[in-house]
């Protein structure tokens, strides 16, 4: 337990220190958020349902968080730490990768709740954002779509041979996700074909259940979500256990 | 006995990596596996170390029969890596404090700051750290734990002399302290110089044993003297000393090859009797030529 809190401190400490990720995680979605609020605002209009585009945008954009996370920092960090001989370490502590494994993920969510806080400060000092849902329902649903693609991360770092692959390949498969899944361009503007591709990007789902739970949508309306997410979960933990390597 | 290995074997693929080698490690000392690179020193090391299977044999450490990847091995064991590394922007004390955690028994990290010599450092970044110091701060991160017995691989490669006879003076400190070493090297001198007892490991297997001095002496390996002069000097003068076995011309050096210490005073004699300005060579035979001369290897193609 001792180990496990230190982990998490050293790791937080770093994060900081080793200024990318931070950056990613922490600024980017802000800085996404500041440049479309100051050109669209948040006036309620029709095509959003009676809401402001930086209400519909700020759910989209926490996924837009979850999903660096997932396909950037944990596969990179991991990675590279495999390459440089860091990971080979804990194998000879007591208790060690069980120590890691429980700290990484105490460390992803953290930060990437941390991110989507000031996402959600931000929205709300400047631009009134607006939110309907209920708070425990909208936390459980950002927590399953956190622990997916934190899943998807240690998948994609189990797999990845080297920092420069998971670098290469974390961002191959981000940026057009990002854009196709509804996370920074609306899904209803979307054109029809790239709708298909959509269905089988995990982001998708994550937008789609982080929007209707900020509305208070009704739990039938994204139980798709649920079951998708919750696949994730269980399948990428699973071949991640079976494939990782230190 | 602290270690005994028995006829491990570990291949990859069709490769014997480790082809039954037997060894055991008395408590308190400083054993040394030597060998070139790709020796298999590093294999064996990992295979008692606990973090690689091996395909037969028996390791026994601490009396009890050793098994992979189990806890109360590790809490007893100080490892140092061969490949290891640090985050780059950790810091020396924050390394120490982190892995100290993990163990219930600690030694102070910050007294074994001190006694590494590297107390100076413990604000430093990982990455702003010489080889040699990032060398200490991974023997202190194995001594963390107080381990009975300590592993170091190849913790002088890549050291310039200096730091390299600096870490050799702490290795002897930290034996002082009353723990095993098990260190694997590929500079025989290295071996000479801090092991009690050695094993020489080439291709996998076990080709010599025992302590460094007697090895040498058991080979009757010879000392080599090469005397160069300016002047013209005839090497037949010394063809009939006794403890002269060989003379040859090289490169216009005469190179005597000779028993024992007496080879030089007889040498030395002949010289002042007739008053020869020479320079003076005097090569004793070391665990290099004991390997060399096992392994029929050329200096060349050996190291």
């Amino acid at each position: 337990m001792k180990a496990v809190c230190k982990m998490v401190f050293i790791k937080t400490k770093l994060f900081i220190r080793e200024i990318e990720g931070f950056f990613f995680t922490i600024f980017f979605p802000i800085i996404m958020l500041l440049i479309f609020g100051s050109i669209y605002g948040n006036k309620p209009s029709d095509y959003f349902g009676g809401f402001g585009f930086v209400d519909v945008s700020v759910p989209a954009y926490i996924g837009m968080i979850i999903a660096i996370t997932g396909f950037m920092s944990i596969p990179i960090s991991i990675a590279s730490d495999r390459e440089r001989g860091i990971l080979k370490r804990f194998r000879i502590l007591p208790g060690g990768s069980m120590i890691a494994m429980v700290s990484w993920i105490i460390f992803y969510y953290l930060i990437t709740t941390i991110g989507t806080a000031g996402l959600i400060i931000t929205g709300k000092l400047l631009y009134g954002l607006r939110f309907t849902g209920n708070t425990l329902i909208i936390f459980l649903l950002y927590s399953l779509s956190t622990v997916a693609f934190l899943s998807i991360g240690f998948l994609l770092a189990s797999l990845m041979r080297s920092a420069r692959s998971a670098n290469a390949i974390g961002m191959s498969l981000l940026f057009p996700m990002m854009f196709f899944s509804g996370a920074i361009i609306p899904m209803r503007s979307l054109p029809a074909s790239i709708k298909h591709i959509s269905v089988y990007l995990p982001l998708t789902y994550v937008v789609d259940i982080m929007q209707k739970g900020w509305f208070g949508g009704a739990l039938h309306s994204y139980r798709i979500d649920l079951f998708v997410l919750s696949g994730i979960v269980v399948f990428s933990f699973l071949i991640a256990k079976l494939t990782f390597r230190w | 006995m602290i270690l005994k290995v028995n006829n491990l074997k570990k291949r990859y693929g069709k490769v014997k990596a480790v082809d039954g080698i037997s060894f055991s490690v008395k408590r308190g000392e400083i054993f040394g596996v030597l060998g070139p690179n790709g020796a298999g020193k590093t294999t064996t090391l990992e295979c008692i170390e606990g973090l690689r299977s091996y395909d037969d044999g028996e390791i026994e450490i601490f009396g009890e029969k050793m098994t992979t990847n189990n806890d109360f091995f590790k809490k007893k064991m100080g490892i140092q890596l061969q490949e290891s590394s640090l985050p780059q922007r950790m810091k020396v004390w924050e390394a120490l404090d982190f892995f100290s955690s993990f163990y219930n028994k600690n030694v102070d990290w910050k007294d074994l700051l001190v006694r590494l010599h590297i107390d100076d450092k413990r604000n430093n970044y990982f990455s702003n750290l010489s080889g040699g110091e990032k060398q200490r701060v991974f023997v202190a991160l194995a001594m963390i734990n107080d381990p009975e017995i300590l592993f170091l691989d190849e913790i002088t490669t890549g050291l310039d002399p200096q730091a390299r006879r600096h870490m050799w003076k702490t290795m002897k400190e930290i034996k002082n302290m009353g723990k095993t070493i098990v260190m694997s090297t590929h500079y025989m001198e290295e071996a000479e110089y801090l092991c009690d007892r050695v094993i020489i490991v080439d291709r996998g297997k076990v080709i010599a044993g025992g302590a460094p001095r007697k090895l040498i002496n058991n080979l009757g390996i010879k000392n080599r003297i090469v005397v160069e002069s300016k002047e013209e000097v005839d090497p037949g003068i010394f063809k009939d000393l006794k403890s002269v076995c060989d003379i040859s011309l090289k490169d216009g050096k005469i190179e005597i090859v000779g028993t024992g210490t007496d080879v030089l005073m007889d040498i030395a004699r002949v010289i002042t009797d007739r008053q020869i300005k020479v320079d003076l060579q005097y090569k004793t035979a070391n665990l290099e030529d004991v390997y060399l001369s096992l392994t029929g290897y050329t200096k060349e193609d050996a190291i």
